[in-house]
């Protein structure tokens, strides 16, 4: 299978996307003024910094080209992942409800946390174990929605590291295809960092594009 | 025309920037201070001012959780 990592300017953790990606299937970069999404099976928006984060985070590079595209994806039913600044961009996009406001402590956070896996029965959680340790590294993480969301990860009590609503990590949308989580899965794919735990989410993907019809 | 754009948190948003402008003020000696919220200011110049509404409702504020207010000036 092939990966699409959306690199704007600003975003910082595309590489680190791509090379997680390629330890499941093949992956390339896809630019924010292009169009075309290359035939590419799931997308993957990562984090950074996207249009220097002006206005709001995710608000500007909603309206990159490349969001028409991957908003046309979605909505025929192809995998998404917003990972970071990419869970800000969907939100702002409105392809996920609610929105990630700053952190109640008003400070950068850069820590592993456990997460809990709230739902395994997805597209993106199928191979997870029931917890993971994954690193956070944000600011504006604090995730609010007034309406119910469906609630993929949580932090593990006592770890919210942002004054999230409901200890919420990872939510999915009602269609189940896409998927934003603020800890970030590719910087925990190597034993040298101190978890692996982040493949598992890579790896569900690849086992459930492995399932589906391609989308056209 | 000139018209400015008053973007704030909404009533019932924590808004831990406003909290800790409260907190640092009385630090200061400034003492009576309540209630302080931090927003966003965007000064724009428009040709249509009809369109200032359309534009902070998909671009200058988030209506999820944010207000804003339009100040038209000549």
């Amino acid at each position: 299978m092939k990966f699409g990592v959306i690199r704007f300017p600003g975003t910082c953790d595309d590489t680190d996307a791509q090379l997680a990606a390629q330890r499941v299937g093949d992956a390339e970069i896809l630019w924010h003024r292009d169009r075309d999404l290359k035939g590419v099976d799931a997308v993957v928006i990562p984090g950074g910094f996207s249009y220097g984060d002006y206005l709001r985070t995710g608000a500007i590079a909603r309206f990159a080209p490349v969001m028409e595209s991957v908003t046309e994806f979605a909505h025929a039913g192809g995998l998404v992942l917003g990972i970071c600044n990419g869970f800000q961009i969907l939100c702002e996009a409105g392809l996920l409800p609610g929105a990630l406001l700053v952190n109640d402590n008003l400070r950068f956070v850069f820590r592993q946390v456990t997460l809990e896996v709230a739902d395994r029965d997805t597209p993106f959680t199928r191979n997870c174990p029931p917890t993971l340790q994954i690193p956070v590294k944000h600011t504006s993480g604090r995730y609010y929605s007034p309406e119910p969301v469906q609630v993929v990860l949580r932090y593990a009590p006592g770890q919210n590291p942002n004054g999230s609503q409901d200890d919420i990590a990872g939510i999915i949308n009602n269609a189940g295809n896409v998927f934003g989580l603020m800890p970030h899965p590719e910087h925990a794919v190597d034993a040298l960092t101190g978890s692996t735990d982040g493949l598992t989410i890579f790896e569900s993907i690849r086992a459930a594009v492995a399932e589906r019809v391609p989308v056209a | 025309m000139r018209a400015r754009v008053l973007i704030r948190p909404k009533a019932g948003i924590l808004d831990p920037q406003g909290q800790a402008v409260e907190r640092a003020l009385p630090a200061l000696g400034f003492s009576g201070v309540a209630n302080v919220h931090v927003g966003r200011l965007v000064e724009l110049d428009v040709q249509d001012s009809t369109q200032l509404e359309a534009m902070c409702e998909r671009l200058l504020a988030n209506p999820l959780v944010e207000d804003y207010e339009i100040i038209e000036s000549a």
